[in-house]
């Protein structure tokens, strides 16, 4: 019973930190008609503060590599202002926040100038922005989480003696073994230990970047709903699977086994496509499914403000919480899914020839 | 489309990130975990293997103490048996040697007896013979001791011979 009282819990503070927020700034939109998408969509995106409330949101490092060196400033120089009214001038150069992004205005630019499709004509945007975005800091946070509590967790087995888990380690070996025979089953014979480090890294930095983003309060962050994350994590995962290719997987490849040689020159290029489109959908999948709910949880809740009424509540939060809770089981199994897969795919470059 | 975009920054931090943690993960908590676990878990499988070893081997000796056993109780039977036998044997034996032995001793003792019997008469008949010497002696001298006497004897004599 106290178990569904804190599930319940969780999901009525998830839903009431989206709503305070939904409905501050629909108060400062009044005159406009509410923007559900725009808010979804920027509710997914990375961000260059922690907005915990309207009022308060914790500034983080901004650090550009510009053409004339290293630039770094708080992310509290813009004052909230994201559509490029404010420059702010470092190093001689102009800054402004347009949507979410870091522009350089050109030199010589006093304002930015708009086209008709409201992007900026006098300004470019910083491809290298090595800011220590929402995204990047919940990724800190993250490592910070894993670090503490495994390796608090293996300070419970020293000793040399064969233990049973205790106090931390009660929690964290389940999921250490669970992790361990996934590799198990997918990579053949003694293979499986080279991979199991890189599983279980891949495993709870997936799962706790997952969990991390239905914390209501902390402004959900969007890490493992970010394309940046998941893709880095599929590359990751396939230099792995290259690196430790063996002859077998590229005889499968490159030459079918049981298919006629009239049909190689249609399965040969699938095969090698194949090799690209499962970190490609590695990629996707993540993002798509952590992306998904966060879009889902905050067009819920604008139900009630495309209505204008408190009472659709009652409609909007059964909702919303069903969804959390359905989130919680979404972060767990797309944690599960990417890490199964990856063994999958490392388990397959690995395998011997046995015919 | 920002969305779907990929950034820059992110991606190099979440690499950067991400190796370092699984570098630093594997030094101090995956190695020394799964060492653990997996150790466990052999000593475990090792535990349990040796515990089905000695008990099949506990199963072993319990049927070979049961086969000596039995075969103990086979021998006492045995030796029971074979005590009885020689005991009564023995009695048996006892019996007819001590009934040859008391027959001898009967015989001896009758030979004995015989032979002293034998000799006690072969005495007593010298004795009485001596006896009847010194009687007839005694006799004949009181016999003769007058000359009347002496006369009516010879008559007497004389008649007896003449009655022969």
């Amino acid at each position: 019973m106290k178990k569904y009282a804190r599930i319940i819990l969780i999901g009525l503070a998830l839903t009431t930190s989206v709503l305070s927020k939904a409905s501050g700034n629909a108060h400062a939109e009044e005159e406009k008609p509410f923007d559900a998408t725009s808010h979804a969509i920027h509710h997914a995106l990375d961000a260059y503060e922690i907005h915990l409330t309207d009022n308060f949101s914790i500034p983080l490092p901004v650090i550009l590599w510009t053409d004339n060196g290293l630039v770094t400033f708080m992310s509290s120089a813009f004052h909230h202002d994201d559509e490029g009214h404010l420059l702010v001038e470092r190093n001689g150069m102009n800054f402004a926040k347009i949507h979410g992004k870091i522009y350089q205005v050109d030199a010589g630019a006093e304002h930015i100038a708009f086209d008709a499709d409201n992007h900026p004509t006098n300004a470019h945007k910083v491809t290298l922005d090595f800011s220590l975005t929402k995204n990047v800091t919940t990724m800190f946070l993250v490592a910070i989480l894993l670090l503490v509590i495994f390796i608090r967790s293996a300070k419970k087995y020293n000793g040399g003696k064969p233990v049973a888990p205790s106090g931390i380690a009660r929690w964290t070996e389940p999921g250490i073994v669970f992790v361990q025979d996934i590799a198990k089953e997918n990579i053949e014979g003694d293979k499986y230990k080279k991979f199991t480090p890189f599983l279980l890294t891949l495993f709870f930095f997936i799962l706790f970047g997952n969990i991390l983003g239905l914390i209501p309060f902390i402004s959900n962050p969007n890490m493992t709903g970010s394309i940046s994350v998941t893709l880095t994590l599929a590359v990751i995962t396939f230099i792995i699977q290259m690196a430790n290719s063996k002859g077998a997987f590229w005889s499968h490849i490159l030459m079918p086994p049981g298919v006629p040689k009239a049909l190689y020159i249609i399965l040969v290029p699938i095969e090698i496509a194949g090799i690209f489109i499962k970190p490609a959908a590695l990629t996707i999948r993540l993002f798509a499914n952590i992306t998904a709910g966060h879009i889902i949880v905050v067009s819920l809740i604008s139900i009630i403000f495309v209505n204008k009424s408190a009472a659709w509540a009652g409609l909007s939060v059964p909702m919303t919480l069903f969804i959390s809770v359905l989130e919680l089981l979404v972060a767990f199994l797309q944690a599960y899914i990417f890490t199964m897969l990856a063994a999958l795919y490392i388990g397959s470059s690995v395998e011997e020839a046995h015919h | 489309m920002d969305l779907v975009t990929p950034a820059v920054g992110q991606i190099f931090w979440a690499g950067t990130i991400f190796i370092i943690l699984l570098f630093l993960l594997k030094k101090f908590a995956w190695k020394p975990m799964l060492t653990a676990v997996n150790e466990r878990e052999e000593s475990i499988k090792a535990s349990i293997e040796l515990a089905e070893k000695t008990k099949a081997e506990m199963e072993a000796m319990k049927a070979e103490n049961e086969d000596l056993l039995k075969e103990a109780r086979v021998e006492r039977d045995k030796m029971i048996r074979e005590a009885s036998e020689t005991s009564k044997k023995l009695i048996e034996e006892a019996k007819t040697e001590g009934k040859a032995q008391q027959n001898k001793i009967v015989a001896e003792a009758q030979r004995v007896i015989n032979s002293e019997k034998a000799a006690a008469i072969a005495e007593l008949k010298t004795q009485v013979a001596s006896l009847s010497l010194e009687i007839a002696e005694k006799v004949i001298k009181g016999e003769l001791a007058s000359s009347d006497k002496q006369k009516a004897l010879a008559e007497q004599i004389a008649n007896d011979i003449s009655l022969n």
